[in-house]
């Protein structure tokens, strides 16, 4: 047999993609899918399903795609994931499923990251359809729940008085929700920005997550019973025990890891040095790329220094250079090999003309009269043994000050878990770090009744990891309710 | 969605507005704050909450107007809604029995200082209140001010009305009558960032301790951007969770005024942008 290839995603020309905020990968048409779909050998013990913090059935769904059969591919793929089309963009599939796929071994693995997205924009092309094809089964199968999302959205609030409250709508509250959704529970989202989504929707650029997409996905998850409530801020608003008062049984807490850190060296508080929070909110959340047709600015100079290497880096960077920045440089302490950032947005940002300048690492800004930053100075560095992270440790090099023009700045140099939160619950166990002791099986924290997980927990990691930990803690909570059921039913009485 | 029950505009560009709001009148205490955004391509943008009615579910906010937005929000009506209101945000203001507290606002800062001083006086402080305000019809809240004030002064730039000059000068004088300390046992400043900067720099020549609050750009008013952040006695605070409050003697005040500069140019391209589109009739 004729072996195929791994299908080549297209995307949108560098020279085109540079000057827009629209999707540079353009996804699969269907024949490359079902093509690419065949690559899959169906293994009997599929080690790809170990790499999947959320355990998609990925070969179940690749044989659908591999069948034409797309309805039932996002089937499948909807039963454990529920944000399959930003997975399909946003995961690291090469450290996680693909890393596992047997095919790897002896050459490229299945696009398993790829397929899913192909699933799921195939699905949200054809929703209409959809959404009649399922009512129609609706009709068919009167009085089972599981085929209609409106069905299970009444039978929510009719039945369950077991009400559980999410804190935050990233990834981990999404998916800790839909799954506590489907699971019968009458769930609300607290959720202290405008918008629902988290890191969705204020960090990951559009090029990368088109916002249409995350509504569209966000909009499942409401159909499945969720109600979310934006504009609240847990803490100030409510507070963990009046969530309590007012009669939710449980409360997941998944506020992320929104605290920008800085390095805090002379000169950090100069105009236009920005955390890639501030940066990424402004351009993503808030549309400054769209300034004035929107209202919030955003205001760059000619020459951008990125301070960092990680995926933030390199948004940073690439939503820099879309908003017209003539040079825009990723300054990063270690080599290129240690650069945390997936190597596909890496080769993206040097594709778009990002230079890294490496070994490098900043010790003072330089601002002129108007305090606006004009430039750093530097050390260079050079690098020693291994350190806690494993990546060999970044030493300066002495004398080697060097001074470097820049008009802005962007800090990319990780959050730390938000401590808004944590800070008013009392009792609460927090590491040093400001992260919710938790046990990672369950998300169980010091606290009964409140559990966490995500970035909170963790500090800054990926959108997958965070709805692994969103799935798990669903399932921890559903155990700590039915434990807890004989218990309610006395109060309640 | 937040409707606004009512509207008035009690001094020229300062519009005052009552906003259905039931979790934060729920819990909002005087110094904190609001950030609220007008409709889908709108900005985000703090206004301190002037008052609140718990029984209600009604807060007070004075908003004048400066930019695009405050601009905006001046045109809606009673009836009409705000599309998004989270808060209250922020640290109250710390209150609590001082002895002789001496309050100075100027301009809207008024608003903000109202709440404070009244909690101050219902905590048993002797209140000398310091008002200013550009000329006469720029002054707001000026009889609940005095209706609360053990002394009180006003000023005006042009002279029309109370004494001719600005709050620092009335506090200069009151100073200058009294040893020190004897006048107040704190102070409490609240208006742009020149008028509590001067009042700081006077304060401190005569060691009496002063609050201000600050107003950096925001965006997200949570904690996570740091956009707001200042530098208070040499270490960096974001003003929207570690403040507004903070120590006027500690704060940075050339940076505060270089960082409130920093979108001018962006601010006024704004402004011109929804100037054509309303003359065009959009």
């Amino acid at each position: 047999m004729e072996k195929i290839p791994r299908q080549k995603m297209p995307v949108q020309d560098v020279k085109e993609r540079i000057k827009n905020f629209s999707s540079v990968a353009l996804g699969y048409l269907n024949e490359q899918a079902i093509l690419e779909a065949k690559r899959c050998i169906q293994c009997k013990k599929p080690t790809c399903i170990e790499g999947c913090p959320v355990e998609v059935d990925i070969p179940g769904f690749i044989k659908k795609i591999a069948e034409k059969n797309f309805t039932e591919a996002i089937k499948i793929l909807k039963n454990k994931n529920n944000l399959p089309a930003v997975c399909g963009r946003v995961c690291p599939q090469e450290t996680q499923c693909e890393i596992k796929c047997v095919l790897a071994k002896k050459g490229e693995p299945v696009a398993i990251g790829r397929l899913e997205r192909f699933a799921a924009d195939w699905e949200i092309a054809n929703s209409l359809e959809f959404r009649v094809h399922s009512l129609e089964k609706l009709k068919a199968k009167d009085g089972n729940p599981q085929t209609s999302n409106s069905n299970l959205s009444t039978l929510n609030s009719q039945l369950s008085t077991n009400r559980i409250a999410v804190v935050g709508s990233g990834p981990a509250g999404l998916t800790c929700a839909a799954d506590l959704a489907k699971m019968r529970y009458d769930v609300t989202i607290f959720e202290s920005l405008h918008e629902t989504g988290g890191v969705l929707m204020y960090g990951i650029p559009e090029f990368r997550l088109p916002k249409k997409t995350v509504k569209i996905e966000i909009n499942y998850i409401k159909s499945l019973g969720v109600s979310i409530r934006t504009n609240v801020l847990i803490g100030k608003t409510k507070t963990v025990q009046e969530l309590f008062d007012e009669g939710y049984k449980a409360i997941f807490v998944g506020t992320g890891a929104g605290l920008p850190q800085f390095l805090s060296i002379p000169g950090e508080n100069l105009n236009r040095i920005y955390s890639a929070n501030e940066f990424l909110t402004r351009a993503n959340l808030m549309k400054a790329y769209k300034f004035p047709e929107y209202d919030t600015p955003i205001d760059i100079g000619k020459r951008v220094a990125v301070i960092g290497a990680g995926n933030v880096a390199m948004d940073s960077a690439r939503v820099a250079l879309r908003l017209g920045a003539d040079e825009v440089l990723i300054v990063y302490r270690r080599t290129e090999k240690e650069m945390p950032a997936r190597l596909e947005e890496i080769e993206n940002a040097k594709e778009e003309g990002v230079i890294l300048h490496l070994l490098t690492a900043p010790i003072r800004f330089i601002g002129d009269e108007n305090n606006n930053v004009t430039g750093m100075e530097c050390l260079k560095m050079e690098l020693g043994e291994p350190d806690a992270s494993g990546r060999r440790r970044p030493i300066p090099i002495k004398n080697s000050e060097f001074k470097f023009d820049v008009d802005t700045v962007v800090m990319a140099i990780g959050q730390s878990p938000n401590p808004l939160l944590p800070k008013t619950i009392r009792g609460l166990q927090v590491g040093k770090h400001g992260n919710i002791i938790t046990d990672e099986k369950t998300g169980v924290t010091s606290i009964p009744g409140i559990f966490a997980g995500g970035d909170i927990a963790t500090g800054a990691s990926t959108v997958i990891e965070a709805m692994g930990a969103g799935k798990r803690a669903a399932r921890a909570i559903n155990e700590y309710i039915k434990n807890k059921k004989d218990f309610f039913d006395i109060i309640n009485i | 969605m937040f409707r606004i029950l009512e509207k008035s505009t009690p001094a020229t560009s300062i519009n005052r507005f009552m906003i259905e709001t039931p979790d934060v009148a729920k819990k909002a205490l005087p110094g904190q704050f609001v950030i609220l955004r007008l409709h889908e391509k709108g900005e985000r943008i703090p206004i301190t909450i002037a008052d609140t009615d718990r029984v209600k579910s009604i807060i007070t906010l004075f908003i004048q107007e400066v930019g695009k937005t405050t601009i905006e929000i001046g045109k809606l009506k009673s009836g009409d809604c705000i599309l998004d209101v989270v808060g209250p945000l922020g640290i109250p203001s710390h209150i609590e029995n001082f002895g002789t507290v001496l309050c100075v606002a100027g301009g809207v800062g008024v608003a903000v200082m109202y709440p404070v001083a009244k909690a101050l006086k219902e905590k048993g402080n002797k209140i000398i209140s310091i008002l200013g305000a550009r000329s006469k019809n720029f002054i707001v809240l000026e009889n609940e001010m005095k209706k609360i004030s053990d002394e009180f002064y006003i000023t005006t730039d042009d002279g029309l009305y109370g004494e001719k000059g600005f709050v620092s000068d009335v506090l200069k004088n009151l100073l200058a009558q009294s040893s020190n300390h004897s006048l107040a046992n704190i102070v409490y400043a609240i208006g742009p960032v020149p008028m509590m900067k001067v009042v700081s720099e006077i304060t401190k020549r005569h060691n009496l301790k002063t609050i201000v609050s600050l107003n950096p750009i925001m965006v997200d008013g949570t904690g996570m951007c740091g956009a707001c952040r200042v530098s208070i006695g040499g270490i960096t605070k974001f003003a929207c969770v570690d403040g507004p409050d903070f120590d006027g003697h500690l704060v940075d005040w050339k940076e505060l005024t270089c960082r409130l500069s920093l979108f001018k140019r962006k601010e006024k391209e704004s402004l011109d942008h929804y100037c054509k589109l309303s003359a065009a009739g959009k």
